[in-house]
């Protein structure tokens, strides 16, 4: 049995890989799934902490996250859509009206 | 009798009331007139059953007290709405009303035809209304009521030609000089009511009330500040300098409106104030001093500016106020009584003098109207031999004349005279009372100089208007001529009431009855002078002889002047005037006093209030506001450039902001 | 007669009812909205009028309705109303203008109709129910809403520069309103939380220190509505870009809400704050009285005179109530009711031959008089009530708050002040003469008509009262005497009961009966 701390650094991982994900790719699209990989990293690390804790609350919020998530990409993804309608473009430098 | 005192100003202000809210549709002017004049006549009538019964009583007890209502009661103070019947108020409404009755008969004919003719009948009503409140009230509110009143509807019966620029400007003129007054009225009144009310608890404003407490004010000191007040609202009121100019402006207005207001009597009001409330003057040296010298200085230098006019209502209102100064002059010497006769008489004088003036001016400028002349009706200039034309205004303009010259036998002899001695033998002021005689008799001279220059180029002489006009110059009509001609025979027989007590040993012991009928009104006044001042020389009657025959001999030789200058060799004055021409334009002008009031008080008054608007106002307060603004508005101008619209940088610095937050609980 | 339970809750939301009725009808039908508007403020009227008859000549509060309203854990809000000498008149003042200016906007007014009568219906709730209320919370709510419709009908309703002055009027207003909420919230603590109760307020004694920093938060709200210079810039703008009828009650209502508030709450709450903060407030009043007259003076908008004349106008107001005696007090209270009546009538006046010509600089016209001849004889009467003419309204406010300022420890204030009587027939018959005066040279202005019915029927009321308070004032003052009474004592006790350790040698019984002494700190003009 691994112990809790490589669940942990794999979870730091990914986190931190979604994250620059985020920050410097321009591909809507692209920054969705790194969003995603974020929640999974912290979905991770809720189902590490239920196991190691015995405490089964954790485990419940994932699937709070999960939902959460399937909701989001729907909407996130129409917007693309929509947007991509507009500007036929997902590049996100393209989405900047909402400045001042 | 008394009881029914409201009567007096309730008459006028029907008259008021149906002319101010009909006058328009009744149209006719017999009617209207005949409202008006009926109204005061109705007044006239019971003032003179007032007059009877007070004199029917004995002197003690000829003082009455009508309150109607409270009018204002808040705290300590109280004031109502109360009239006052002794002998000085039995005086003045009989004066008010009397002249008023006349001047409102004349006006009939005088403002016949003229546009607005229900407004000026509501307005003089509104007048007699207001004076009569002033006389009669028994509290110092209300007579400042009627005080303020009066100042009003001369503000309006001046602008009563409103489409003329002078004329609003005058009755502005009129009406602002009076606020000044009314000003030290106001302070006279809170801080007599303050001190009496703080130091004595006696908390009022009432006439006979303050008579009553008058023995518990201290001499000089504060009651020299109050009375000074007083006194700056009497100057404002009366035309003293230095609030006299707007007298002379006054005479925009309709001609029997200066008859009536600007001679005979709301111009009166402060010499009346003086008078009723002379138990507080007489405590106040320094005050009775103020007052004489600037009664005299007034009389001489309205008299001055009077000999060079030649609009003729000009010199009468310069005249005007120069005879005032002669009777704050009497007020100023303690011979209230005196000062109150020549008030009388003068109204009744210059009532006649300004109603004839006024019947000159009517009949000069219908004939200047046929003739299409555009000349002044009011030049003297353009006058000259009337005296056949116009008889009866003439004849009655003569006398009057002669009574303001202070001729022996006629009115203003009586007075003036009596004035004048006072001035000399009164035990105030010491060694200045023969200063104040000087002015006094020298401003006598000029007055019988510039009346019979008045005269001579009036009614002497050749008519100098156009031959065409002449034609139509004629005696005014009827209505116009009664009041002439009972005010120039009130004018020679009004004096008889009040003769000098030299001239009445003379003739047997006649007693000055005007004197002995108003001593109850100055009881506290003649009893604290016997006590509190030394009366340092006694004068023989060998000496008030003397002076009177100088008095006369000076008024003489103005005649003389006049005579020799506008009738014998008329060619003097023009030469006299090419020799000094400064001197001339400064007398006429007025010696520019409108212009330095003007550079004094106007138009500072006009740049600060440009500067507080533009420069405090508009620049420092406001600025201040929209600078906050700015302020405000120029930060988030900075600020809102963070908001780039990049969902990178958004992304960035939150995660940048997390890493902080949690670097900060980390290793904090 | 009796009291009617619950008439002041139905003269408050009366006007609410109507809002709301207004709101179901159809935007375009102008005359429905403008009867309703008009109706309804008329009812308001006729209901307060059992007011003045069935209130008793006391101290008291009367009418009262006391209703527990929010319960938040410790906090405890009431809905707690009720009227004294105070507040009766200002409240009839409101229910008696509010007709007169709905009546005014009838021509004047013609987009957004419906809009505009519920904003002036809501206006009346927030102003009467600001009088009435006894409770702190209470007040504050109505305060704020009487803001809103008012910042609405500049801003919407306005001239040119609406945009601007409305702004300006709603930031004025708000950054003193914060600082009275703060206030409000510590003055809360202090007592001991519990209720909001105005009259339990009344109970406490602050030290001088928190006295002094509430008051100037309560001063500065009070001031700047008032308004106090220097605090008044905003007032010229407001009123000139305002329509007619937010002009009338801008002035008639609204301006008095910050001279009541200091004689409901900044002084009898913080007496000794008061006392300390008199010679300031007065020389603010005397600097208003004369420097509002010099600038109306100079004024070529005949509305931007009338509102410095204002500013004038309140400054009397504020002296008259600083001279904390009955006088000087019942002064000031009648001086609100006064500038109410006179100054709703200048604007009416001014509103009229606005609609008619377009224009309000005073070089526009000249010689009305001749083409408008009722129109110039009632302006020439509510010149001279402005002016203050014994026998019109304006003199008795003026003289009683003069006489009262005089007999005080603020004396020389009073002689300064005045001098104002001479400033202000300067400014205002200088622009009659302007404006009725001279030859009728233009034009455009040969062509005016006089006032048609419509229009003397909104004046005659006014003319009536003017006449009347100014010959028979008894009435208002003798409501008010028991109040203002209550209130002298009341701020006089505590500011003798704080001087206490000072006088000590002098028995209990003696400062009984002496009149009780200012502070010393307080009266460096008193002589005595």
């Amino acid at each position: 049995m691994l112990a809790l701390n490589n669940y942990l650094i794999i979870s730091a991982i990914l986190f931190s890989i979604g994250t620059i994900g985020v920050l410097v790719r321009r591909n809507a699209i692209v920054i969705f799934m790194c969003v995603e990989m974020m929640l999974n990293a912290v979905n991770l690390t809720f189902i590490a902490f239920s196991k190691y804790l015995g405490n089964i609350d954790g485990q419940i919020f994932v699937f709070f996250v999960m939902t959460v998530a399937a909701a989001e990409a729907a909407v996130g993804l129409a917007l693309m859509i929509a947007f991509f309608k507009n500007r036929e473009s997902i590049d996100v430098e393209d989405i900047n009206v909402m400045k001042w | 009798m008394f009881e029914y005192v409201w009567l007096i100003p309730l008459f006028p202000l029907i008259g008021v009331v149906i002319n101010g809210l009909f006058g328009k549709s009744i149209k006719n002017e017999k009617i209207i007139g005949g409202i008006g004049s009926l109204m005061v006549f109705g007044s006239f009538l019971v003032a003179c059953s007032i007059l009877f019964r007070l004199l029917s009583l004995p002197s003690e007890e000829r003082l009455y007290e009508l309150n109607v209502f409270t009018w204002i009661q808040s705290g300590t103070f109280k004031a109502d709405i109360g009239f006052l019947i002794d002998p000085l108020s039995a005086l003045m409404i009989m004066v008010v009303t009397g002249v008023g009755f006349l001047i409102h008969l004349y006006s009939i004919g005088y403002m016949h035809g003229e546009e607005g003719f229900y407004r000026y009948f509501t307005y003089l009503n509104l007048f007699t209304f207001s004076m009569l409140l002033l006389v009669l009230g028994n509290n110092l509110l209300l007579m400042f009521v009627g005080w303020e009143g009066v100042g009003l509807c001369s503000y309006l019966l001046i602008g009563y030609y409103f489409h003329k620029k002078s004329a609003g400007d005058a009755g502005k003129k009129a009406f602002v000089m009076n606020r000044v007054g009314d000003f030290g009225f106001l302070l006279g009144v809170f801080t007599l009511f303050w001190f009496l009310g703080q130091n004595y608890n006696i908390w009022t404003i009432n006439f006979v009330e303050l008579s009553k407490a008058s023995h518990l004010l201290p001499v000089g000191g504060i009651v020299t500040i109050i009375t000074l007040c007083f006194f700056l609202g009497a100057t404002g009121k009366s035309a003293q300098i230095p609030l006299y100019t707007w007298l002379p402006d006054a005479m925009e207005g309709p001609t029997p409106v200066s008859a009536l207001i600007h001679a005979a009597t709301m111009v009166t009001a402060g010499v009346y104030m003086i008078g009723r409330m002379n138990f507080i003057f007489i405590k106040a040296p320094e005050t009775m001093l103020v007052i004489a010298c600037i009664g005299a200085a007034t009389a001489i230098f309205a008299a001055t500016i009077g000999t060079a006019q030649n609009d003729i209502k000009r010199v009468l209102a310069y005249s005007t106020v120069s005879q005032l100064g002669f009777m704050f002059l009497a007020m100023g010497v303690g011979a209230f009584a005196a000062g109150v006769f020549h008030l009388m008489t003068h109204a009744f004088f210059k009532a006649c003098l300004f109603l004839g003036s006024g019947s000159v001016i009517h009949s000069m400028h219908h004939a200047l109207h046929h003739a299409h002349s555009h000349d002044d009706p009011q030049d003297m200039r353009h006058m000259g031999g009337l005296k056949s034309k116009m008889p009866i205004t003439f004849i009655t303009f003569l006398v009057s004349t002669i009574a303001i010259a202070g001729i022996p036998g006629f009115s203003g002899f009586f007075s003036k005279d009596e004035i004048l001695w006072q001035a000399f033998a009164n035990p105030y002021h010491g060694s200045l009372n023969y200063v104040l005689w000087g002015i006094g008799a020298v401003a006598a001279g000029f007055t019988a100089f510039y009346m019979f220059r008045l005269v001579f180029m009036t009614f002497f002489g050749e008519c100098r208007i156009t031959p065409k006009a002449k034609d139509h110059l004629h005696e005014s009509p009827f209505v116009i001529t009664l009041p002439l001609m009972v005010l120039g025979f009130l004018a020679v027989v009004g004096g008889y009431v009040g003769i000098p007590k030299v001239i009445g040993e003379v003739f047997g012991g006649i007693p000055n009855l005007f004197e002995h009928y108003l001593e109850p009104v100055f009881r506290i006044s003649e009893e604290f002078a016997k006590e509190h001042v030394q009366v340092t020389a006694h004068h023989s009657a060998a000496l008030e002889w003397g002076l009177m025959g100088t008095s006369v001999l000076i008024a003489v030789v103005g005649i003389s002047i006049a005579y020799a200058l506008y009738i014998v060799s008329p060619s003097i004055p023009a030469k006299f005037t090419a020799a000094f021409p400064g001197l001339h334009r400064a007398v006429y002008n007025k010696w520019y006093i409108d212009e330095l009031y003007d550079l004094l008080f106007v138009n500072p008054c006009k740049a600060l209030g440009r500067f507080l608007w533009k420069g405090f106002d508009v620049v420092i307060v406001d600025g201040i506001v929209n600078g906050v603004a700015k302020v405000t508005m120029g930060f988030s101008g900075v600020l809102r450039h963070v908001q780039s619209g990049f969902v990178h940088n958004y992304a960035l610095t939150m995660a940048l902001g997390m890493v902080v937050i949690v670097g900060f609980y980390l290793f904090r | 007669m009796n009291q009617m339970p619950a008439l002041l809750s139905i003269i408050t939301f009366l006007p609410l009812l109507g809002a709301i009725l207004l709101l179901f009808v159809n935007k375009n039908s102008h005359a429905v909205a403008r009867g309703i508007a008009l109706g309804v403020s008329l009812i308001v009227f006729l209901v307060s009028i059992p007011l003045i008859t069935g209130f008793q000549n006391n101290a008291e509060f009367q009418f009262v309705e006391l209703v527990p309203w929010i319960t938040a854990g410790p906090f405890q809000m009431n809905y707690h109303v009720g009227i004294d000498g105070i507040s009766l008149w200002l409240v009839i003042l409101t229910t008696f203008i509010m007709p007169i200016a709905i009546l005014s906007t009838w021509t004047a007014v013609e987009e957004k109709v419906k809009e505009y009568m519920i904003c002036l219906l809501l206006l009346e709730v927030g102003m009467i129910g600001a009088f009435i209320a006894l409770d702190l919370f209470l007040f504050y709510i109505f305060w704020e809403v009487m803001l809103i419709p008012m910042y609405f009908i500049i801003g919407i309703w306005g001239g040119k520069n609406k945009l601007y002055a409305a702004m300006k009027f709603f930031i004025y207003t708000m950054v003193g309103s914060l600082l009275m909420l703060v206030a409000l919230i510590a003055l809360y603590f202090k007592a001991g939380g519990g209720d909001f109760n105005l009259l339990k307020f009344y109970q406490l004694s602050l030290d001088p220190g928190t006295q002094t920093w509430m008051f100037l938060a309560f001063a500065l709200a009070f001031a700047i509505k008032v308004p106090m210079f220097p605090l008044h810039t905003w007032l010229p703008d407001a009123h000139t870009e305002a329509p007619t009828a937010g002009s009338v009650i801008l002035a008639a209502v609204l301006l008095k809400m910050g001279t009541y508030g200091f004689v409901r709450f900044a002084m009898p709450l913080f007496p000794l704050a008061t006392a300390q903060f008199t010679p300031l407030i007065a020389t603010l009043s005397v600097i208003g009285i004369i420097y509002a007259a010099l600038v109306a003076m100079v004024q070529e908008d005949v509305k931007k005179l009338v509102a410095y004349s204002s500013v004038a106008h309140l400054g009397f107001v504020m002296l008259g109530v600083f001279a904390i005696n009955q006088q000087g007090i019942a002064g000031g209270m009648l001086q609100m009711l006064n500038h109410g009546v006179s100054t709703g009538a200048l604007f009416l006046i001014v509103g009229f031959i606005y609609e008619r010509r377009h224009t309000r600089l005073i070089t526009d016209f000249g010689g009305l008089s001749k083409q408008m001849p009722v129109f110039a004889t009632i302006f020439m009467i509510v010149t001279l009530s402005s002016i203050g003419l014994p026998g019109t309204n304006g003199f008795v406010g003026e003289f009683l708050v003069l006489i009262g300022s005089f007999e005080s420890s603020i004396r020389w204030y009073s002689v300064i002040a005045t001098s104002g009587v001479i400033l202000s027939a300067v400014y205002m018959l200088w622009m009659f003469q302007r404006v009725m005066f001279g030859e009728l040279s233009n034009p455009k202005n040969q062509v005016l008509k006089d006032l048609n019915a419509r229009e003397v029927a909104i004046m005659l009321p006014l003319l009536v009262l003017i006449f009347f308070m100014g010959v028979y004032p008894r009435p208002f003052i003798d409501k008010m005497t028991p109040s203002i009474e209550n209130l002298v004592q009341h701020v006089k006790t505590k500011q003798a009961a704080a001087n206490q350790p000072v006088a000590q040698s002098v028995p209990a019984q003696a400062v009984q009966a002496a009149p009780v002494p200012l502070p010393q700190a307080a009266t460096p003009a008193e002589v005595k």
